[in-house]
Protein backbone atom coordinates (compact mmCIF):
# COMPACT_ATOMS: atom_id res chain seq x y z
CA UNK A 1 0.00 0.00 0.00
CA UNK A 2 2.92 2.20 0.66
CA UNK A 3 5.20 0.89 -1.55
CA UNK A 4 5.31 3.65 -3.61
CA UNK A 5 6.62 5.59 -0.97
CA UNK A 6 10.15 3.23 -0.72
CA UNK A 7 11.21 3.91 -4.30
CA UNK A 8 12.73 7.23 -3.34
CA UNK A 9 10.83 9.02 -6.08
CA UNK A 10 9.32 11.32 -3.53
CA UNK A 11 10.31 13.54 -1.23
CA UNK A 12 7.57 13.35 1.15
CA UNK A 13 9.29 14.99 4.42
CA UNK A 14 11.32 17.14 1.92
CA UNK A 15 8.11 18.64 1.04
CA UNK A 16 6.73 18.98 4.68
CA UNK A 17 10.10 20.84 5.59
CA UNK A 18 9.52 23.43 2.81
CA UNK A 19 6.27 23.94 4.09
CA UNK A 20 7.55 24.04 7.31
CA UNK A 21 10.15 26.49 6.62
CA UNK A 22 7.71 28.92 4.67
CA UNK A 23 5.82 28.86 7.42
CA UNK A 24 8.46 30.05 10.03
CA UNK A 25 10.24 32.43 7.74
CA UNK A 26 6.67 34.36 6.64
CA UNK A 27 5.17 34.26 10.61
CA UNK A 28 8.58 36.06 11.26
CA UNK A 29 8.12 38.79 8.56
CA UNK A 30 4.53 39.12 8.77
CA UNK A 31 4.79 39.75 12.83
CA UNK A 32 7.26 42.41 11.68
CA UNK A 33 5.20 43.87 9.12
CA UNK A 34 2.14 43.60 11.18
CA UNK A 35 3.18 44.97 14.07
CA UNK A 36 4.73 47.71 11.80
CA UNK A 37 0.97 48.31 9.96
CA UNK A 38 -0.56 48.34 13.63
CA UNK A 39 1.69 50.82 15.15
CA UNK A 40 0.81 52.99 11.66
CA UNK A 41 -2.94 52.53 12.28
CA UNK A 42 -3.31 53.45 16.10
CA UNK A 43 -0.68 56.35 15.32
CA UNK A 44 -1.64 59.77 16.05
CA UNK A 45 -0.24 60.93 12.39
CA UNK A 46 -3.35 61.10 9.99
CA UNK A 47 -0.63 60.44 7.16
CA UNK A 48 0.14 57.09 9.01
CA UNK A 49 -3.55 56.45 9.66
CA UNK A 50 -4.22 56.27 6.42
CA UNK A 51 -1.89 55.03 4.65
CA UNK A 52 -2.36 52.29 6.92
CA UNK A 53 -6.18 51.61 6.49
CA UNK A 54 -5.41 51.42 2.71
CA UNK A 55 -3.00 49.32 2.75
CA UNK A 56 -4.87 46.74 4.89
CA UNK A 57 -8.22 47.29 3.14
CA UNK A 58 -6.58 46.31 -0.40
CA UNK A 59 -4.49 43.53 0.35
CA UNK A 60 -6.92 42.01 2.76
CA UNK A 61 -9.47 41.95 -0.05
CA UNK A 62 -7.22 40.47 -2.81
CA UNK A 63 -6.76 36.74 -3.18
CA UNK A 64 -3.26 35.57 -1.95
CA UNK A 65 -3.29 33.11 -4.97
CA UNK A 66 -3.34 36.69 -6.88
CA UNK A 67 -0.68 38.35 -4.97
CA UNK A 68 1.58 35.14 -4.87
CA UNK A 69 0.97 34.80 -8.51
CA UNK A 70 1.81 38.88 -9.08
CA UNK A 71 5.05 38.23 -7.38
CA UNK A 72 6.39 35.61 -10.13
CA UNK A 73 5.01 36.84 -13.39
CA UNK A 74 5.69 40.72 -11.85
CA UNK A 75 8.47 41.10 -9.73
CA UNK A 76 10.28 37.68 -11.31
CA UNK A 77 9.64 37.50 -14.77
CA UNK A 78 8.53 41.35 -15.47
CA UNK A 79 11.26 43.27 -13.40
CA UNK A 80 13.78 40.40 -12.64
CA UNK A 81 13.74 40.74 -9.40
CA UNK A 82 14.96 37.31 -7.83
CA UNK A 83 15.43 38.47 -4.28
CA UNK A 84 19.19 37.43 -5.05
CA UNK A 85 17.81 33.64 -5.46
CA UNK A 86 19.38 31.16 -8.63
CA UNK A 87 17.13 27.79 -9.10
CA UNK A 88 13.37 28.73 -9.64
CA UNK A 89 12.55 26.97 -7.14
CA UNK A 90 14.47 29.17 -4.85
CA UNK A 91 12.83 32.05 -6.86
CA UNK A 92 9.41 30.71 -5.91
CA UNK A 93 10.72 29.88 -2.72
CA UNK A 94 11.82 33.59 -1.59
CA UNK A 95 8.58 35.09 -3.18
CA UNK A 96 6.31 33.06 -2.37
CA UNK A 97 7.35 34.38 1.38
CA UNK A 98 7.14 37.57 -0.09
CA UNK A 99 3.79 37.56 -1.09
CA UNK A 100 2.51 35.94 2.25
CA UNK A 101 4.45 37.85 4.55
CA UNK A 102 2.47 41.05 2.31
CA UNK A 103 -0.80 39.56 2.62
CA UNK A 104 -0.07 38.19 5.65
CA UNK A 105 0.87 41.28 7.82
CA UNK A 106 -2.54 42.91 7.11
CA UNK A 107 -4.39 40.16 9.22
CA UNK A 108 -1.24 40.28 11.97
CA UNK A 109 -1.88 44.09 12.08
CA UNK A 110 -5.66 43.47 12.50
CA UNK A 111 -5.22 40.56 15.30
CA UNK A 112 -3.24 43.05 17.70
CA UNK A 113 -5.44 46.02 16.87
CA UNK A 114 -8.32 44.58 18.27
CA UNK A 115 -6.19 43.28 21.23
CA UNK A 116 -5.21 47.14 21.65
CA UNK A 117 -9.14 47.52 21.44
CA UNK A 118 -9.97 45.18 24.52
CA UNK A 119 -7.81 47.38 26.58
CA UNK A 120 -9.66 50.59 28.95
CA UNK A 121 -9.42 53.66 28.36
CA UNK A 122 -9.45 53.86 32.19
CA UNK A 123 -5.89 51.62 32.67
CA UNK A 124 -3.81 55.08 30.15
CA UNK A 125 -5.62 57.25 32.40
CA UNK A 126 -4.62 55.73 35.36
CA UNK A 127 -0.84 55.70 34.05
CA UNK A 128 -1.43 59.44 33.17
CA UNK A 129 -3.05 60.17 36.82
CA UNK A 130 -0.15 58.56 38.24
CA UNK A 131 2.59 60.86 36.02
CA UNK A 132 3.73 58.11 33.61
CA UNK A 133 5.22 59.59 30.71
CA UNK A 134 3.38 58.48 26.95
CA UNK A 135 6.54 55.97 26.52
CA UNK A 136 6.10 54.42 30.25
CA UNK A 137 1.83 54.28 29.42
CA UNK A 138 2.54 52.60 26.41
CA UNK A 139 5.22 49.78 27.78
CA UNK A 140 4.22 49.28 31.35
CA UNK A 141 0.38 49.39 30.58
CA UNK A 142 -0.57 49.43 27.36
CA UNK A 143 1.29 47.17 25.01
CA UNK A 144 1.53 43.97 27.77
CA UNK A 145 -2.19 43.97 28.03
CA UNK A 146 -3.03 44.51 24.71
CA UNK A 147 -0.54 41.42 23.58
CA UNK A 148 -1.52 39.29 26.12
CA UNK A 149 -5.09 40.01 24.51
CA UNK A 150 -4.03 39.39 21.27
CA UNK A 151 -2.67 36.19 21.27
CA UNK A 152 -5.79 33.78 20.07
CA UNK A 153 -6.38 35.87 16.63
CA UNK A 154 -2.88 35.74 16.19
CA UNK A 155 -2.81 32.09 16.64
CA UNK A 156 -5.76 31.72 14.39
CA UNK A 157 -3.66 33.70 11.61
CA UNK A 158 -0.77 31.75 12.29
CA UNK A 159 -2.79 28.61 11.54
CA UNK A 160 -4.16 30.22 8.38
CA UNK A 161 -0.60 31.13 7.42
CA UNK A 162 0.65 27.26 7.81
CA UNK A 163 -2.43 26.48 5.48
CA UNK A 164 -1.98 29.08 3.43
CA UNK A 165 1.53 28.13 2.01
CA UNK A 166 0.06 25.89 -0.34
CA UNK A 167 0.05 28.63 -2.59
CA UNK A 168 2.84 28.88 -2.86
CA UNK A 169 2.54 25.75 -5.40
CA UNK A 170 1.19 28.20 -8.01
CA UNK A 171 4.71 29.39 -8.44
CA UNK A 172 6.23 26.35 -8.12
CA UNK A 173 7.75 26.02 -4.45
CA UNK A 174 8.87 22.48 -3.91
CA UNK A 175 6.53 22.56 -0.47
CA UNK A 176 3.61 19.87 -0.24
CA UNK A 177 0.88 20.79 -2.21
CA UNK A 178 3.12 20.66 -5.28
CA UNK A 179 4.62 17.40 -4.22
CA UNK A 180 0.55 16.11 -3.76
CA UNK A 181 -0.28 17.10 -7.40
CA UNK A 182 2.56 15.44 -8.57
CA UNK A 183 1.84 12.15 -6.48
CA UNK A 184 -1.56 12.02 -6.80
CA UNK A 185 -1.42 12.03 -10.57
CA UNK A 186 1.09 9.63 -10.99
CA UNK A 187 -0.20 7.12 -8.26
CA UNK A 188 -3.63 7.26 -9.27
CA UNK A 189 -4.46 3.69 -7.77
CA UNK A 190 -2.81 5.00 -3.87
CA UNK A 191 -5.65 8.37 -4.22
CA UNK A 192 -7.11 7.99 -0.43
CA UNK A 193 -3.20 7.13 1.43
CA UNK A 194 -1.84 10.15 -0.88
CA UNK A 195 -4.67 12.31 0.21
CA UNK A 196 -4.59 10.87 3.77
CA UNK A 197 -0.60 11.62 3.94
CA UNK A 198 -1.05 14.63 3.52
CA UNK A 199 -4.15 15.51 5.51
CA UNK A 200 -2.01 14.15 8.33
CA UNK A 201 1.10 16.02 7.73
CA UNK A 202 -0.86 19.05 7.74
CA UNK A 203 -2.90 17.99 11.07
CA UNK A 204 0.12 17.45 12.39
CA UNK A 205 1.94 21.00 11.39
CA UNK A 206 -1.68 22.83 12.09
CA UNK A 207 -3.58 21.21 15.55
CA UNK A 208 -0.57 21.50 17.97
CA UNK A 209 0.18 24.88 17.12
CA UNK A 210 -3.79 25.25 18.12
CA UNK A 211 -4.04 23.17 20.78
CA UNK A 212 -0.72 25.12 22.47
CA UNK A 213 -1.62 28.83 21.71
CA UNK A 214 -5.50 28.05 22.91
CA UNK A 215 -3.45 26.90 26.22
CA UNK A 216 -1.60 29.95 26.27
CA UNK A 217 -4.23 32.10 25.52
CA UNK A 218 -6.37 30.81 28.47
CA UNK A 219 -3.02 31.55 30.74
CA UNK A 220 -2.09 34.60 29.56
CA UNK A 221 -5.61 36.10 29.35
CA UNK A 222 -5.81 39.27 31.50
CA UNK A 223 -9.47 39.00 33.76
CA UNK A 224 -11.65 41.54 34.18
CA UNK B 1 -8.35 61.88 18.07
CA UNK B 2 -8.24 60.62 21.38
CA UNK B 3 -7.18 56.80 22.18
CA UNK B 4 -6.32 54.68 24.75
CA UNK B 5 -2.66 55.29 23.19
CA UNK B 6 -2.47 58.96 23.46
CA UNK B 7 -4.12 62.15 24.53
CA UNK B 8 -5.22 64.68 22.43
CA UNK B 9 -2.19 66.78 20.95
CA UNK B 10 -1.61 69.62 22.31
CA UNK B 11 1.33 72.32 20.61
CA UNK B 12 4.20 70.64 20.66
CA UNK B 13 2.48 67.46 20.04
CA UNK B 14 1.04 68.96 16.85
CA UNK B 15 4.25 70.33 15.52
CA UNK B 16 6.14 66.93 16.05
CA UNK B 17 3.14 65.19 14.12
CA UNK B 18 3.75 67.55 11.31
CA UNK B 19 7.37 66.45 11.32
CA UNK B 20 6.29 63.03 11.17
CA UNK B 21 3.85 63.71 8.42
CA UNK B 22 6.57 65.38 6.25
CA UNK B 23 9.47 62.37 7.08
CA UNK B 24 6.69 59.61 6.43
CA UNK B 25 5.76 61.39 2.93
CA UNK B 26 9.42 61.55 2.09
CA UNK B 27 9.56 57.75 2.52
CA UNK B 28 6.30 57.13 1.09
CA UNK B 29 7.50 59.71 -2.18
CA UNK B 30 10.92 57.52 -2.28
CA UNK B 31 9.25 53.92 -2.32
CA UNK B 32 6.92 54.81 -4.64
CA UNK B 33 9.85 56.78 -6.70
CA UNK B 34 11.62 53.47 -6.71
CA UNK B 35 8.70 51.52 -7.72
CA UNK B 36 7.98 53.60 -10.73
CA UNK B 37 11.75 54.04 -11.95
CA UNK B 38 11.99 49.71 -11.79
CA UNK B 39 8.37 49.84 -13.79
CA UNK B 40 9.33 52.39 -16.66
CA UNK B 41 12.90 50.56 -17.29
CA UNK B 42 11.08 47.86 -18.37
CA UNK B 43 8.38 49.61 -20.13
CA UNK B 44 5.66 48.34 -18.03
CA UNK B 45 4.36 51.70 -17.45
CA UNK B 46 3.49 52.56 -21.36
CA UNK B 47 0.46 53.71 -21.85
CA UNK B 48 0.11 50.93 -24.52
CA UNK B 49 0.17 48.54 -21.68
CA UNK B 50 -2.39 50.32 -19.81
CA UNK B 51 -4.93 51.78 -22.73
CA UNK B 52 -6.25 48.69 -23.62
CA UNK B 53 -8.14 48.32 -20.63
CA UNK B 54 -9.96 51.56 -21.00
CA UNK B 55 -9.93 52.24 -24.78
CA UNK B 56 -10.53 48.16 -26.00
CA UNK B 57 -13.66 47.04 -24.93
CA UNK B 58 -12.71 43.09 -25.97
CA UNK B 59 -10.07 42.95 -22.95
CA UNK B 60 -13.39 42.88 -20.73
CA UNK B 61 -15.80 40.96 -23.18
CA UNK B 62 -13.29 38.28 -24.50
CA UNK B 63 -11.46 37.78 -20.73
CA UNK B 64 -11.67 39.59 -18.05
CA UNK B 65 -15.71 39.40 -17.98
CA UNK B 66 -15.81 35.38 -18.66
CA UNK B 67 -13.51 34.70 -15.98
CA UNK B 68 -15.69 36.69 -13.20
CA UNK B 69 -18.35 35.23 -14.69
CA UNK B 70 -16.26 31.67 -13.77
CA UNK B 71 -15.34 33.21 -10.32
CA UNK B 72 -18.88 34.04 -9.49
CA UNK B 73 -20.28 31.26 -10.44
CA UNK B 74 -17.88 28.95 -8.34
CA UNK B 75 -18.50 31.33 -5.51
CA UNK B 76 -21.92 31.26 -5.67
CA UNK B 77 -22.63 27.41 -5.98
CA UNK B 78 -19.54 27.08 -3.28
CA UNK B 79 -21.70 28.99 -0.60
CA UNK B 80 -25.23 27.70 -1.72
CA UNK B 81 -24.03 24.51 -0.80
CA UNK B 82 -21.90 25.20 1.95
CA UNK B 83 -24.41 27.22 3.95
CA UNK B 84 -26.96 24.45 4.29
CA UNK B 85 -24.38 22.18 5.02
CA UNK B 86 -22.61 24.03 7.34
CA UNK B 87 -25.90 24.53 9.13
CA UNK B 88 -26.64 21.18 9.41
CA UNK B 89 -23.33 20.34 10.73
CA UNK B 90 -22.94 23.12 13.50
CA UNK B 91 -26.85 22.13 14.70
CA UNK B 92 -25.32 18.48 14.65
CA UNK B 93 -22.35 19.63 17.14
CA UNK B 94 -24.87 20.91 19.32
CA UNK B 95 -26.61 17.94 19.54
CA UNK B 96 -27.76 16.47 23.14
CA UNK B 97 -26.44 12.38 21.18
CA UNK B 98 -23.22 11.77 21.38
CA UNK B 99 -23.48 9.66 18.60
CA UNK B 100 -24.15 12.61 16.25
CA UNK B 101 -22.15 15.45 18.01
CA UNK B 102 -19.13 13.07 18.18
CA UNK B 103 -18.71 12.32 14.66
CA UNK B 104 -20.00 15.91 13.12
CA UNK B 105 -17.39 17.59 15.29
CA UNK B 106 -14.88 15.00 14.27
CA UNK B 107 -15.81 16.24 10.36
CA UNK B 108 -16.07 19.72 11.53
CA UNK B 109 -12.19 19.20 13.21
CA UNK B 110 -11.19 17.33 10.37
CA UNK B 111 -12.02 19.74 7.25
CA UNK B 112 -11.15 22.79 8.92
CA UNK B 113 -7.35 21.87 9.47
CA UNK B 114 -6.78 20.97 6.06
CA UNK B 115 -5.63 23.40 3.63
CA UNK B 116 -8.68 24.08 0.77
CA UNK B 117 -5.57 23.37 -2.49
CA UNK B 118 -5.51 20.04 -0.83
CA UNK B 119 -8.94 19.25 -1.05
CA UNK B 120 -9.14 20.86 -3.90
CA UNK B 121 -6.44 18.61 -5.61
CA UNK B 122 -7.53 15.42 -4.09
CA UNK B 123 -11.26 16.29 -5.49
CA UNK B 124 -10.59 16.97 -9.14
CA UNK B 125 -8.84 13.40 -8.83
CA UNK B 126 -11.46 12.14 -7.48
CA UNK B 127 -14.03 12.98 -10.19
CA UNK B 128 -11.27 12.02 -12.66
CA UNK B 129 -11.38 8.71 -11.79
CA UNK B 130 -14.25 7.90 -10.30
CA UNK B 131 -16.73 9.67 -12.44
CA UNK B 132 -17.65 11.07 -16.24
CA UNK B 133 -17.59 14.31 -15.15
CA UNK B 134 -16.38 15.76 -18.63
CA UNK B 135 -12.35 17.63 -18.18
CA UNK B 136 -14.25 20.94 -19.21
CA UNK B 137 -15.94 20.96 -16.43
CA UNK B 138 -14.01 18.75 -13.84
CA UNK B 139 -11.93 22.14 -12.43
CA UNK B 140 -14.91 24.11 -11.54
CA UNK B 141 -16.64 20.09 -9.56
CA UNK B 142 -13.35 20.03 -7.89
CA UNK B 143 -12.71 23.53 -6.71
CA UNK B 144 -16.44 23.88 -6.05
CA UNK B 145 -16.10 20.38 -3.62
CA UNK B 146 -13.26 21.73 -2.06
CA UNK B 147 -14.94 25.25 -1.32
CA UNK B 148 -17.71 23.38 0.30
CA UNK B 149 -16.27 21.09 2.31
CA UNK B 150 -13.87 23.55 4.18
CA UNK B 151 -16.37 26.34 4.28
CA UNK B 152 -19.12 24.22 5.02
CA UNK B 153 -17.24 22.77 8.40
CA UNK B 154 -16.24 26.93 9.38
CA UNK B 155 -19.70 27.91 8.67
CA UNK B 156 -20.66 25.39 11.30
CA UNK B 157 -18.24 26.72 13.66
CA UNK B 158 -19.80 30.06 13.37
CA UNK B 159 -23.68 28.51 13.48
CA UNK B 160 -22.30 26.93 16.45
CA UNK B 161 -20.79 29.92 18.40
CA UNK B 162 -24.22 31.73 16.94
CA UNK B 163 -26.19 29.78 18.68
CA UNK B 164 -23.74 29.36 22.05
CA UNK B 165 -23.99 33.34 22.30
CA UNK B 166 -28.02 33.44 22.70
CA UNK B 167 -28.94 34.21 26.60
CA UNK B 168 -30.23 30.37 28.33
CA UNK B 169 -33.56 32.47 28.69
CA UNK B 170 -34.26 31.74 25.14
CA UNK B 171 -34.25 28.06 24.98
CA UNK B 172 -35.81 28.07 28.57
CA UNK B 173 -38.57 29.94 27.17
CA UNK B 174 -39.13 27.65 24.35
CA UNK B 175 -38.76 24.26 26.76
CA UNK B 176 -41.49 26.26 28.62
CA UNK B 177 -43.94 26.79 25.93
CA UNK B 178 -43.69 23.05 25.19
CA UNK B 179 -42.07 23.50 21.75
CA UNK B 180 -39.31 20.32 20.92
CA UNK B 181 -36.01 20.70 20.42
CA UNK B 182 -36.21 20.53 16.71
CA UNK B 183 -38.75 23.12 16.97
CA UNK B 184 -36.93 25.68 19.38
CA UNK B 185 -33.92 25.56 16.97
CA UNK B 186 -35.87 26.44 14.38
CA UNK B 187 -38.26 29.05 15.59
CA UNK B 188 -36.33 30.45 18.31
CA UNK B 189 -32.48 30.22 18.23
CA UNK B 190 -31.81 30.10 14.61
CA UNK B 191 -33.63 33.24 13.64
CA UNK B 192 -31.77 35.19 16.41
CA UNK B 193 -28.79 33.49 15.88
CA UNK B 194 -28.29 35.04 12.03
CA UNK B 195 -27.84 38.39 13.03
CA UNK B 196 -24.96 37.67 15.38
CA UNK B 197 -23.76 35.28 12.47
CA UNK B 198 -23.96 37.68 9.66
CA UNK B 199 -20.44 39.42 10.05
CA UNK B 200 -18.67 36.22 10.22
CA UNK B 201 -20.74 34.59 7.49
CA UNK B 202 -19.48 37.18 4.96
CA UNK B 203 -16.20 37.44 5.98
CA UNK B 204 -16.39 33.97 4.68
CA UNK B 205 -18.42 34.65 1.82
CA UNK B 206 -15.29 36.83 0.72
CA UNK B 207 -12.99 34.02 1.63
CA UNK B 208 -14.59 31.75 -1.05
CA UNK B 209 -14.45 34.94 -3.52
CA UNK B 210 -10.87 34.44 -3.01
CA UNK B 211 -10.21 30.78 -2.49
CA UNK B 212 -11.69 30.57 -6.12
CA UNK B 213 -8.34 32.14 -7.50
CA UNK B 214 -6.66 28.68 -6.38
CA UNK B 215 -8.45 26.52 -8.93
CA UNK B 216 -7.20 29.05 -11.95
CA UNK B 217 -3.44 28.84 -10.69
CA UNK B 218 -3.17 25.53 -10.07
CA UNK B 219 -6.36 23.08 -10.86
CA UNK B 220 -6.52 25.04 -15.05
CA UNK B 221 -10.05 26.58 -13.71
CA UNK B 222 -10.83 29.14 -16.10
CA UNK B 223 -11.40 31.95 -13.86
CA UNK B 224 -10.74 35.72 -13.46
CA UNK B 225 -6.68 35.59 -12.36
CA UNK B 226 -6.64 32.58 -15.00
CA UNK B 227 -7.19 34.93 -17.72
CA UNK B 228 -4.07 36.79 -17.01
CA UNK B 229 -1.56 34.50 -19.52
CA UNK B 230 -3.51 35.11 -22.02
CA UNK B 231 -4.30 38.84 -21.69
CA UNK B 232 -0.12 39.70 -21.46
CA UNK B 233 -0.54 37.45 -24.12
CA UNK B 234 -2.74 39.26 -26.01
CA UNK B 235 -1.68 43.05 -25.17
CA UNK B 236 2.34 42.62 -25.08
CA UNK B 237 3.15 41.58 -22.12
CA UNK B 238 1.55 44.34 -19.73
CA UNK B 239 2.15 41.94 -16.83
CA UNK B 240 1.93 44.80 -14.38
CA UNK B 241 -1.21 46.33 -15.54
CA UNK B 242 -2.93 43.27 -16.25
CA UNK B 243 -2.61 41.99 -12.45
CA UNK B 244 -3.32 45.80 -11.44
CA UNK B 245 -6.71 45.47 -13.03
CA UNK B 246 -7.56 41.98 -12.03
CA UNK B 247 -6.84 42.22 -8.50
CA UNK B 248 -9.16 45.56 -8.61
CA UNK B 249 -11.85 43.83 -9.99
CA UNK B 250 -11.72 41.50 -6.80
CA UNK B 251 -11.49 44.12 -4.38
CA UNK B 252 -14.47 45.50 -5.92
CA UNK B 253 -15.79 42.82 -5.71
CA UNK B 254 -15.56 42.06 -2.30
CA UNK B 255 -15.78 45.58 -1.40
CA UNK B 256 -19.87 44.86 -2.79
CA UNK B 257 -19.98 42.16 -0.95
CA UNK B 258 -19.40 43.55 2.16
CA UNK B 259 -20.91 46.77 1.78
CA UNK B 260 -24.57 44.89 0.84
CA UNK B 261 -24.07 42.93 4.15
CA UNK B 262 -23.13 45.96 6.74
CA UNK B 263 -26.80 47.59 5.18
CA UNK B 264 -28.23 44.00 5.15
CA UNK B 265 -27.29 44.03 8.99
CA UNK B 266 -28.65 47.17 9.80
CA UNK B 267 -31.74 46.25 8.80
CA UNK B 268 -31.73 43.05 10.84
CA UNK B 269 -31.17 44.97 13.96
CA UNK B 270 -33.50 47.76 13.20
CA UNK B 271 -36.21 45.08 12.61
CA UNK B 272 -35.92 43.73 16.00
CA UNK B 273 -36.10 46.72 18.52
CA UNK B 274 -36.25 44.33 21.51
CA UNK B 275 -33.15 41.79 20.33
CA UNK B 276 -32.74 39.24 22.79
CA UNK B 277 -28.83 39.36 22.04
CA UNK B 278 -26.75 40.37 24.27
CA UNK B 279 -25.22 43.72 24.17
CA UNK B 280 -21.49 43.29 22.52
CA UNK B 281 -21.89 39.37 22.22
CA UNK B 282 -21.14 39.34 18.62
CA UNK B 283 -17.65 41.00 18.85
CA UNK B 284 -16.54 38.36 22.03
CA UNK B 285 -18.81 35.24 21.58
CA UNK B 286 -18.73 34.53 18.07
CA UNK B 287 -15.04 34.03 18.00
CA UNK B 288 -14.23 33.67 13.96
CA UNK B 289 -12.64 30.31 13.23
CA UNK B 290 -9.43 29.80 12.25
CA UNK B 291 -10.38 29.75 8.57
CA UNK B 292 -12.74 32.86 8.56
CA UNK B 293 -9.94 35.04 9.70
CA UNK B 294 -8.00 34.68 6.62
CA UNK B 295 -8.32 32.43 3.77
CA UNK B 296 -6.36 32.13 0.38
Amino acid sequence: MFDFLDSGQYDLLGAFWVTAQLALYSAIGSLIWGTALAAMRVSPVPLMRTFGTTYVNLVRNTPLTVVIVACSFGLDQTLGITLGADSSEDIGFRLAILGLVAYTGTFVCEALRSGINTVPTGQAEAGRALGLSFTQVLTLVVLPQAFRAAVTPLANVLIALTKNTTVAAAIGAAEAALLMKDMIENEADALFVVFALFAFGFMVLTLPTGLFLGWAAKRLAVKR
Amino acid sequence: MSSVLYDNPGPRARRRNVLYTVAFLAVLALVAWWVLTALNDKGQLDAAKWSPFVTDPQVWTTYLLPGLTETLKAAALAILIALPLGAALGIGRLSDHAWVRVPVGAIVEFFRAIPVLILMIFASQIYAKFTTVSSDFRPLYAVVTGLVLYNASVIAEVVRAGVLSLPRGQSDAAVALGMRKGQSMLYVLLPQAVTVMLPALVSQLVVIVKDTALGGAVLGFGELLSQNRQITANYGANTIATFTVIALVYIALNAVITNLASRLEKRLRQGRKTSAVKENSPAETTETPAGAVSGA
